[in-house]
């Protein structure tokens, strides 16, 4: 039987003695004595046999004389068709076919099969996934006019993502370009509309949903098979150059409520007071009502007592003498009034 | 052809020569262009030409074929296209100036003309963007300054459209769309002061901001003062002569009070006539 490598018979033990043909390494018949050119014209000889054994051409001949190239051809091809023509097409994708270029079907989520490929092709575009264009890229500036003639500086994201994969692969030359574009001139005519107060207040919200439904709008009517998810703004701030007076007037803002307050702690205060004062002198005139004369006394010898016993007292006698006040005298012991007492004692 | 079919060199050519001429014959028009079948430079039919409102797999896409080696196509692209402006520079009426930019949107819908006058997509983006300038220096410099700023309002863009449409359409070309990207307020001179505007217009703002505060401020104080008034008076007018010897009590006490070493004493003179010493002198 002749084995693929064709080499005719005596195939099996080659554990003998080494002399065959079958180990081309070994010494020949010989014994190791020999020399080496001994070797190598065992050598020549080893390939005329193994030439004249059928070792023509790269690819040897299968059982019965033929080529293994019509087996390895086909082999390729079988391999090319079924990975051409067997598609998975994953949960968030879809698969669009094309017959010769002409548009043919669109694949959902699953196993699929078409015709190989220079026939069918299929292109799998992620429809669920959201895809984001940041304008502007980086963190440049980005100034729009708004409609009072002032100027803001916006930076926003648009999320989009594909909704009929086959207009967005055949519609539009370059389908992101045009989105990042309608969206700046979305964007510009929607904040014209605005002031510049609205733009970086209260009115975001509404500018992103003006520029979204112009946004969709634009494309359905490129045809572009997109859906806008949504505009967020990200920013928008008065621009660099003015910013500062932007700042200044929060600032002032946190002033004035600075003078409101300090007033209304004044006024609390005053109020306050007022009231403490006039029910003290309520109290104390209930009582001065039921015995004027008395309670009157009573008061001026309180207060008296109470201011007299904190301070040096000097009785005069002034008729026919002329007092002199030792003023000077006086400021000297209030300067020093310890040892002013030591002495005195 | 016994002897051709067993040189496996001559089977090789002729293999390699027919696949070539099949090659050749047949065309796979994608969905995305259309063709002008030129045969030795003059045209001869379209291919997968442009109509309106024919879904994609109705179209002319497909395979084709052709006179080998005499029959050449031209492909041309069968989407929108765009066609991206400098800046341009626009003087509304009222003399001021703002930088615009702009695109356009279009088809080829007759790739036999687009052919004939333009030859490529290139070449009609190329044509097309001076006109767009102008016609958008036209149409918004006959406008006040602050209209150019919304030029969507008006008619501004279905004219800009109509008159690049006119152009367009000797290209073979169908404008889409036409938008304003950008209008900005040129470098320079003109951004300052609109800068210098939006400070000034802050700066009035904080000062009013700021003048109201002080203002509130001094009213509330005033109310105050007005009912610690009123509470007092309501009060104290009850008896104005005991109101007299009571406040002047409480203010000795507050005025006379010494002592403490911080503090220098008050030192009193009396006369024996002193009221408080009426009792001292025992009379």
């Amino acid at each position: 039987m002749a084995g693929p490598w064709g080499n005719n018979g005596n195939n099996g033990d080659d554990g003998g003695s080494g002399g065959g043909p079958r180990n081309p390494w070994g010494n020949p018949p010989g014994g190791p004595s020999g020399g080496g050119r001994r070797g190598a014209s065992s050598l020549e000889e080893l390939f005329k046999k193994g030439t004249g054994g059928g070792f023509r051409g790269g690819i040897p001949k299968r059982p019965g004389g033929r080529s293994w190239w019509p087996l390895v051809a086909i082999g390729f091809i079988v391999l090319w068709v079924l990975l051409t023509s067997i598609h998975r097409v994953s949960p968030q994708e879809r698969g669009v076919v094309t017959l010769l270029g002409s548009y043919s079907r669109t694949l959902q989520p699953g196993l699929h099969f078409s015709l190989p490929t220079p026939l069918e092709q299929v292109t799998k575009l992620d429809v669920e996934e959201i895809r984001t264009i940041d304008i502007p890229e980086g963190e440049s500036e980005k100034l729009i006019l708004t409609g009072d003639q002032n100027i803001v500086d916006l930076a926003y994201s648009v999320r989009w993502n594909i909704k009929a994969p086959e207009l967005f692969l055949f519609q539009i030359a370059d389908p992101e370009e045009t989105i990042k574009e309608v969206a700046e001139a979305a964007m510009r005519a929607a904040v014209a509309n605005f002031t510049l107060d609205d733009t970086i207040g209260s009115e975001r919200s509404e500018i992103e949903q003006t520029v979204e439904r112009n946004m969709q709008q634009l494309l359905d009517g490129y045809g572009a098979g997109v859906v806008i998810r949504g505009i967020a703004i990200k920013k928008a701030d008065p621009p660099a150059a003015v910013n500062d007076a932007f700042k200044e007037v929060s600032a002032a803002q946190q002033t004035a409520q600075t003078y409101l307050n300090e007033a209304r702690a004044y006024a609390q205060q005053l109020t306050a007071q007022a009231q403490g004062e006039s029910a003290a002198f309520d109290k104390v005139y209930e009582e001065y009502r039921l015995a004027p004369r008395v309670t009157r006394q009573r008061m001026y010898y309180e207060t008296m007592e109470r201011v007299l016993s904190k301070v040096d007292k000097t009785i005069v006698e002034p008729r026919g003498v002329t007092p002199y006040l030792a003023l000077p005298e006086i400021k000297k012991r209030a300067q020093q009034p310890p040892i002013t007492t030591v002495e005195g004692q | 052809m016994g002897r051709i079919m067993q040189n496996p060199v001559a089977l090789g050519i002729i293999v390699i020569a027919l696949l070539f001429t099949l090659l050749n014959t047949l065309i796979i028009v994608p969905e995305t262009r259309q063709g002008v079948v030129v045969r030795f430079g003059e045209p001869v039919r379209i291919i997968n030409r442009y109509q309106t409102d024919v879904p994609f797999g109705k179209t002319g896409a497909g395979l084709l074929w052709k006179i080998p080696f005499i029959e050449q196509v031209v492909w041309i692209d069968k989407r929108i296209r765009d066609v991206e402006m400098e800046q341009q520079q626009v003087l509304s009426t009222d003399q001021l100036r703002l930088q615009v930019d702009a695109f356009a949107r279009f088809r080829i819908t007759d790739p036999l003309r687009m052919y004939i006058a333009a030859g490529s997509e290139e070449r009609v983006s190329d044509e097309l963007r001076p006109i767009l300038g102008s016609a958008l220096r036209n149409e918004l410099g006959k406008r006040p300054f602050a209209a150019l700023l919304s030029p969507e309002r008006g008619q501004v863009m279905d004219n800009i459209q109509a008159g690049l449409n006119r152009v367009a359409r000797q290209y073979g070309a169908e404008i889409v769309d036409v938008r304003i990207k950008r209008a900005d307020l040129p470098d320079g001179t003109p951004l300052d002061s609109a800068y210098q505007r939006m400070r000034t217009a802050r700066d009035q703002e904080a000062r009013t901001i700021r003048a109201q505060g002080a203002k509130q401020a001094q009213i509330i104080r005033a109310e105050a003062d007005a009912s610690a008034a009123r509470t007092y008076a309501e009060s104290f007018g009850k008896d104005a002569d005991f109101y007299d010897f009571y406040r002047a009590m409480k203010s000795y006490e507050t005025t006379f009070q010494g002592g403490g070493p911080d503090d220098p004493q008050s030192s009193f003179v009396l006369s024996p006539d002193n009221e408080y010493l009426r009792q001292f002198r025992g009379n």
